[in-house]
């Protein structure tokens, strides 16, 4: 599995026409929240909002829009539930900054390193969570490796796959 | 300057938009409380956006399920349709006994002057999203304040409770579920009677929190709303006890298995109207078991009226024999079956009392009975007076006395003889003297 370290003036910088880039965050978003209502487990190990702000920091690979692109798509999951506003929205602005700022220096195009960047980035999707929720807000939280690395794992799985698929969308600057 | 701002400007605005969030936390959570209500305006856009697609998918769905399901897939249906009948049967019979009991329990809290809470009116939703977050358990329901839903109105289903509404736009609403860790129910056990609190965890489980370590909860007791909480009425299932242990400080941790399936939700009910009134012991018509067995056995044509008034002059002349009043004057206008006699009955008509009782006599509310006379109800072990209790009345109307009790013959699912007693409407009650015992 290589993780090949280029220049930045060797990776290609992608965009997306605006129904893309709106709509399937807003895909992801409404299969998040439709799917656990036949699939209550799906809730539990599967994050679509986070594969999709992975996908595109990575394809864009400029840290703006990486986090902004995190802090949209986490503020938007946020309005769906009942907890405060902000705690996906911080942790996928962190997503988002990290994937794109990783974008920029490995080449993330293969199927392996994307299952790596993907694993590496649920957790630390996780942790940031974990923190803000129960830091910030004082929510009952308890943290499990064992579901950490499970759900990872999962969300990786969906992640290459999916990716493969929103490739096609891409377009070349 | 201008360097060093270029050269860290990704990570300046990385920590500003993450300032920024952060604020936006800190306000939420300095206001507390009602957070989510305070944070409606910004919400209702992305609901907005996401919940007319799952509307859209849901109905499609349900459409094409419902065509396959009642028009092409009608495999087994006659046998099912056999199978409800049946059921059917059973729970009626099941219903009159209950009813009774109900209607026991009324005249009860008419006496103690209980106020009851009844629920006036519902609205059945169908569920069409969810947060998709295991840390936000919500569902989203398609009726908003269009129905005339509020915030903090219960969410049933036929199985038990589900949770309430927390936020509620135009046409959809937010419902926070039980096993949410934010939730929070007034809840009894049902035998036991021990009250404790509701609560969700994190991990989306369900548990009944406040009650002593020192009280004995059995694995399996179902658990009911209290209506302490204003919000579910007293009386609701909402699960049983699948694990009872140690918890923190003196309380015992006792998990709940919820009795609705909360991760399959599909049609929900939405108590949109409560009212608060004073228990009545109203006089409702009584169906009973044995008319409904008589629905269910060939019918047997009337008597001509003329038999019937014959019948009823000798039913009023034999079995009030002794007895300074007149029969009731409906009492036999349904004959034979519902004024037998038995042997025992003439040693009671020496003695004065009546020594036939119809069965049909509908038992007398509490109320209108002197205390001596439900004294004396209460002694005679209730099967052979008009005011022996409704449940067993009830009871004893489905299933065969076990003592040979003089005077009564009580019908039952095996007496042949019953279609005869066609449906009895008599309101005969025996003279208040008629209930002292042998």
């Amino acid at each position: 599995m290589p993780i090949t370290y280029t220049s930045g003036e060797q990776v290609e910088v992608y965009r997306f026409s605006i129904p893309v880039t709106i709509g399937v965050p807003l895909l992801a978003l409404f299969v998040q929240a439709f799917v656990p209502l036949r699939f209550p487990r799906f809730a539990v190990y599967f994050d679509l909002p986070l594969l999709v702000t992975i996908f595109f920091a990575m394809a864009r690979r400029n840290p703006i829009s990486g986090l902004l692109t995190g802090a949209i798509i986490g503020l938007a999951q946020d309005m769906l539930g009942h907890n405060p506003i902000g705690i996906y929205g911080i942790a996928k602005t962190v997503v988002g900054y990290g994937a794109s700022s990783l974008g920029v220096k490995l080449d993330v195009e293969n199927a392996g390193a994307r299952l790596l960047v993907t694993l590496g980035f649920y957790l630390v999707h996780s942790a940031v969570y974990f923190t803000v929720a129960r830091g910030l807000v004082n929510m009952t939280q308890t943290w499990s490796w064992l579901h950490g690395m499970l759900a990872g794992l999962a969300n990786a799985i969906l992640g290459v796959a999916l990716y493969f698929l929103l490739d096609k969308f891409k377009q070349r600057t | 300057m201008e360097s060093v701002l270029g050269r860290y400007r990704n990570l300046i605005i990385l920590v500003g938009v993450l300032f920024l969030q952060v604020l936006g936390l800190a306000t939420q959570v300095k206001r507390g409380g009602n957070d989510a209500e305070n944070t409606r305006l910004i919400r209702v856009w992305v609901v907005g956006a996401v919940t007319p697609f799952e509307r859209a998918v849901v109905s499609i769905q349900n459409g094409t399920s419902n065509l396959w399901h009642n028009y092409f897939y009608l495999r087994g249906v006659r046998a099912e349709n056999r199978q409800l009948k049946a059921q059917i049967e059973q729970m009626r019979l099941e219903q009159v006994r209950l009813s009774e009991d109900a209607a026991q329990a009324h005249r009860l809290q008419t006496l103690l002057a209980f106020k009851e809470q009844f629920i006036a009116k519902t609205v059945a939703a169908q569920v069409i999203g969810s947060s998709g977050s295991d840390l936000s358990r919500i569902v989203y329901i398609d009726k908003g304040e269009n129905v005339g839903l509020k915030r903090d109105m219960a969410v049933i289903t036929a199985d038990g409770i589900v949770g309430k509404v927390l936020l509620v736009y135009p046409s959809v609403a937010q419902v926070l579920l039980i096993n949410d860790q934010s939730s929070g129910v007034g809840a009894i056990l049902e035998k036991t009677r021990l009250q404790g609190v509701l609560r969700g965890t994190s991990a989306g489980e369900v548990v009944l929190e406040r009650v002593m370590s020192d009280e004995q909860v059995p694995i399996g007791e179902t658990v009911l709303t209290s209506g302490g909480d204003q919000i579910f009425p007293k009386g609701l299932p909402v699960g049983t006890v699948t694990k009872v242990g140690n918890g923190k400080d003196l309380f015992l941790n006792i998990k709940i298995r919820p009795a609705a399936n909360l991760s399959k939700l599909e049609e929900v009910l939405v108590l949109v109207e409560k009212q608060d009134r004073q228990a009545t012991a109203e006089d409702t018509t009584h169906v009973r078991a044995a008319d409904i067995l008589a629905q269910r056995l060939p019918s047997v044509p009337d008597k001509p009226a003329t038999d019937a008034k014959t019948t009823d002059t000798k039913a009023a002349e034999g079995t009030l024999e002794g007895t300074d009043k007149p029969a009731a004057p409906n009492a036999g206008s349904k004959p034979t079956g519902t004024t037998a006699t038995s042997p025992g009955s003439k040693n009671l008509s020496d003695t004065g009392t009546v020594h036939s009782v119809p069965v049909a006599v509908q038992p007398r509310k509490a109320t209108d009975l002197t205390p001596a006379v439900q004294k004396s109800a209460g002694a005679s072990g209730g099967t052979t007076t008009a005011s022996k209790s409704a449940a067993s009345q009830a009871k004893l109307a489905t299933t065969q006395p076990k003592a040979p009790q003089p005077s009564v013959t009580q019908p039952s699912a095996t007496q042949p003889a019953l279609p005869q007693a066609t449906p009895p409407q008599s309101n005969h009650q025996p003279p208040a003297d008629e209930n002292s015992p042998n």
